[in-house]
């Protein structure tokens, strides 16, 4: 094990981690906000009830979305120093308008919302829940264009061997960004909406109490929870055709495609052995013609196999690592430049299947309680608590996939891009000892497994709780006095 | 004035309200087992930073973020050389987050002794992390001319440094101790007032000790000036608290954390990361600026940004103004 591949392991288990607490968070927190909108418009006590249920559900998640970010945000200096004093010039500047235009609204109009309940005028506290919620939009839209710079280097130009920004403007509205954003935030949709549903369900076939609340939220998660399939279907459709420009080995590697194909099939369910580069063991099912499509809008257009790439790559960044000491092993060794092919191939597919099986659970659940039904087997309370996990997957093979299918680059050259703007992972890491990142990933790794045992315990328990955990029984309203802190520790 | 000096004072401005902010967050956090008596007041003191205490935590990221745009030779050299004591304040800082949200979720008081623990734990370690790093900041660390750190992880370790954990530590103590007598009524209000008169000469002293250290290195003669300033509202603070007057030692302790900033940051001009192998190693100012179309951008932005967040967060300061006490503490009710 070198610094290299703790790194790596570091990085990927943090923000994965991150990652399953971010999108419940987004996706509850403006779903939370429209249920507030809707109590206020309307007075019906039914929102007031959602509001308060789904939003403390979305606080327990909030705080470990908060305390594992800061993890992220010191990671790139600890871990990868020599990656932050390149690209720094042009990815700092993203990192730190997050902070500043987004996490300094969403921290403070959050705490204004906890406990400004019984505190602010009605429509001052609902306007705190907007700042909150779209503030969580926001940081992922900054977080999302400085990932999106190294998929697709824009707005930059060289100068003394570094990128130096020339237009943030152009970082801001890169094209990889304005897919990837929609993409990933539709996803943290498909997440709440699962959620919703999931809960939800388990109260109408459980319990007798507060219908009409559950069955709002059923509806409602049901509903986002097939949007936002719909709209990570064309959006993703989207980054397909980008990335087949931009990262033209990802894609191949995403299908399996060893040899240039015209027209190219798509690769639905393979076996044999993906590992291999020349795929000579390998046997798919496949659609015809479906792939050129997908890249290029024409049946009949040709796309470029991994064989075919790897020569491209070769010619134009090299053979062999340098020989430098701060490359460690890799120093003299060549280059591969084939991404983990099982893990980008079937990341592709369990990102999209696991996806379709959320919408599908999301689809069956509403037409099974139309009209006022209620399935009564307990086979359909299972299916819909299974259901929430199943976007969870779909996000992080997602990352997995994107991330594992850029190596070995941590910049990704831009084909039509600023000659020698790259750069390899190798080169990106910090000059310290095993011994460090070694117990950081350790420690990191036991932390995060305690406290996503005690987050569970959290959530099933205000879950199960019903109403009656987040709202004093409606027979004894008198006993609380005027200035009590509401929503209090 | 170019835009990296701007720059320099723009990260000193936000490590100033990271230390005032979470000072006395931390102090809270510190003194908890101090200065309650029952579960009642334990939960008057950690709702006092209830609605506040994360948004304060976001200036240290932005602190760090902001070093990151505009000086990435800065970012990346500090945050890999204090490798160690960063995962200390990390861990810290996760803790504690959690805590605050956990520790009334559920009705148990062995539940509720063991996040009050961590939030001890989660506030002396990134006070203790925080100030190690910050004087390992100014007085240097073992880099070479690349930047990267000589040595193994201990290497940076000097015991001056300590003067430096225990000088945030100190503040944390007496800046939380002010803060709640501030902010509370009643029984808890009093005993952290006492608390803040009888340990503040001692627990001000590491602060004064590391300042004077950065002196004899570093100093000119206007830092002496603000090390003066220091030391009168220091000792300034500790009589009006002894006088009853708890929002003018507030006051006073900020001008003693702004003095310390400018004094710490002051000695370290030109340079943002002296090195202890050989000067001409130092990262300075204009070392790892970014370039100048980036400095503006970050300036726009910052122009905009910093004193939206002033207004915003001064206005939840106003909205939270009311002394707590254990009367406004409602009963549990959790499932
Ligand atoms: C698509 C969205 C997204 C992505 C890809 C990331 N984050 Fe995140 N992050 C959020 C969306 C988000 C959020 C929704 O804004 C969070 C999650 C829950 C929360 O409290 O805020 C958050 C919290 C959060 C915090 C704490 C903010 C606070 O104290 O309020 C920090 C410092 C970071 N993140 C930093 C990062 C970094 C450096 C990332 C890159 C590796 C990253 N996040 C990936
Ligand atoms: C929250 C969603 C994200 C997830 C789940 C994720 C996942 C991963 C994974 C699995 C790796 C390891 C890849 C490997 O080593 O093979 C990785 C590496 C990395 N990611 Fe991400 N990532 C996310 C967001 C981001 C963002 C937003 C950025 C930048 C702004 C980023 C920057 C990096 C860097 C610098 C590395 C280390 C270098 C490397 O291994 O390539 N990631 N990420
Ligand atoms: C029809 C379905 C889908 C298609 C065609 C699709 C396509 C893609 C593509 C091409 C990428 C890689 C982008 C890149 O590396 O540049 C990607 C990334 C990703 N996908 Fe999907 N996707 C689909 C469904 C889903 C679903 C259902 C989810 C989650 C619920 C999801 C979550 C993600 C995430 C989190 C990423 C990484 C972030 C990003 O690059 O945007 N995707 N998707």
């Amino acid at each position: 094990m070198d610094v290299l591949d703790l790194a790596r392991w570091q990085f990927g288990i943090t923000t994965v981690y991150h990652f399953l607490m971010v999108p419940l968070t987004i996706g509850l927190a403006v779903l939370v906000a429209g249920m507030q909108t809707a109590w206020v418009r309307t007075g019906d006590v039914k929102y007031l009830k959602m509001t308060k249920f789904w939003g403390k559900l979305m606080l327990v998640n909030f705080a470990m979305g908060v305390v594992t970010g800061i993890v992220q945000e010191f990671q790139f200096g600890m871990t990868w120093s020599a990656y932050s004093r390149f690209v720094g010039d042009a990815f700092g500047a993203p990192l730190a308008m997050e902070g500043l235009l987004a996490f300094f609204v969403e921290s403070t109009f959050l705490g204004l919302w906890i406990f400004g309940w019984d505190k602010l005028p009605k429509k001052v506290h609902l306007a705190c829940a907007w700042a909150f919620s779209l503030a969580t939009v926001a940081s992922a839209y900054f977080i999302l264009a400085a990932n999106s710079w190294m998929q697709h280097p824009v707005g930059v130009e060289l100068v003394d061997g570094r990128p130096r920004l020339t237009s943030i403007w152009a970082l801001l509205t890169n094209n990889t960004a304005l897919a990837a954003i929609p993409h990933t935030i539709a996803g943290c949709f498909a997440v709440a909406g699962a959620f919703l549903v999931g809960v939800a369900v388990w109260h109408l076939t459980r319990r007798n109490e507060e219908r009409q609340v559950w069955r709002a939220s059923l509806k409602l998660g049901g509903v986002v929870g097939m949007v936002a399939f719909a709209a990570l279907a064309v959006t993703g459709d989207l980054q397909g055709k980008l990335m087949f420009q931009q990262q033209p080995m990802k894609m191949a590697a995403a299908e399996a495609l060893c040899h240039t194909e015209q027209p190219a099939s798509f690769s639905i369910f393979a076996y044999g052995d993906v590992a291999r580069p020349d795929c000579e063991n390998v046997k798919s099912i496949t659609v015809p013609a479906l792939l050129s499509f997908l890249a290029h809008n024409d049946f009949s257009s040709e796309v470029k196999g991994i064989e075919d790439l790897v020569k491209e790559y070769k010619a134009k960044y090299g053979e062999f690592y340098p020989v430098d000491p701060q490359l460690g092993e890799l120093s003299g060794q060549p280059i591969d430049y084939v991404p983990n092919l099982p893990v980008t191939y079937w990341g592709f597919r369990f990102m999209i299947g696991f996806g379709a099986l959320a919408a599908l659970a999301a689809a069956a659940a509403l037409w099974l309680t139309r009209g006022g039904r209620m399935p009564s087997s307990p086979w359909f309370r299972r299916a819909a608590l299974a259901g929430i996990a199943t976007p969870f997957i779909a996000n992080s093979f997602g990352w997995i996939f994107t991330e594992m299918g850029r190596q070995p680059f941590v910049v990704v050259p831009n084909p039509t891009g600023v000659d020698g703007v790259w750069m390899f992972t190798a080169r990106g890491v910090s000059g310290i000892s095993v011994g460090e990142v070694l117990t950081s990933l350790i420690v990191l790794t036991l932390v995060y497994a305690v406290l996503a045992v005690l987050e569970v315990f959290l959530l099933r328990r205000y879950a199960r709780a019903g109403i009656a955990g987040v709202m004093p029984p409606p027979d004894k309203p008198a006993e609380k006095k005027s200035d009590e802190l509401a929503f209090a520790y | 004035m170019d835009l990296a000096l701007v720059w320099f004072l723009i990260i000193a401005f936000f490590w100033l309200g990271y230390l005032f902010l979470e000072g006395f967050d931390f102090g809270v956090g510190m003194l908890l087992p101090v200065l309650s008596r029952d579960e009642t007041e334990r939960r008057v003191m950690v709702n006092t930073i209830g609605p506040v205490w994360d948004g304060n935590e976001v200036w240290l990221i932005v602190a760090v973020g902001a070093t990151f745009a505009a000086f990435p030779g800065w970012y990346a050299t500090l945050l890999s050389s204090a490798y160690l004591p960063l995962l200390a304040v990390l861990v810290g800082l996760i803790g504690r987050g959690v805590a605050f949200e956990y520790r009334g979720k559920v009705d148990s008081v062995r539940w509720r002794r063991n996040w009050d623990r961590v939030i001890v734990a989660g506030s002396w370690l990134p006070a203790l992390g925080v100030g190690l790093l910050l004087s390992w900041n100014v007085l240097g660390l073992p880099i070479d001319a690349a930047g990267n750190r000589v040595g193994s992880a201990f290497a940076a370790f000097q015991w001056e440094t300590l003067l430096g954990a225990l000088a945030i530590v100190g503040f944390s103590l007496v800046h939380g101790a002010v803060f709640v007598a501030l902010k509370t009524d009643g029984e808890i209000r009093s005993r952290a007032r006492r608390l803040a008169l009888r340990i503040g000469p001692v627990a001000l002293s590491p602060l004064l000790g590391l300042l004077l250290l950065v002196q004899m290195r570093a100093g000119s003669s206007w830092t002496w000036l603000v090390v003066g300033i220091v030391v009168l509202t220091g000792i300034l603070a500790l009589v009006v608290l002894s006088a009853g007057r708890e929002g003018r030692a507030f006051a006073l302790m900020a001008m003693v954390i702004i003095g310390s900033v400018i004094a710490l940051f002051g000695a370290l001009y030109p340079n943002v990361i002296p090195s202890t192998v050989d000067p001409a190693f130092s990262l300075t100012i204009e070392g790892t600026a970014s370039s100048p179309y980036t400095l503006q951008v970050m300036t726009w932005i910052a122009g905009f940004g910093a004193p939206a967040v002033l207004v915003y967060q001064g206005w939840t300061y106003w909205v939270f103004r009311k002394r707590i006490g254990t009367g406004h503490i409602p009963p549990v009710r959790v499932p």
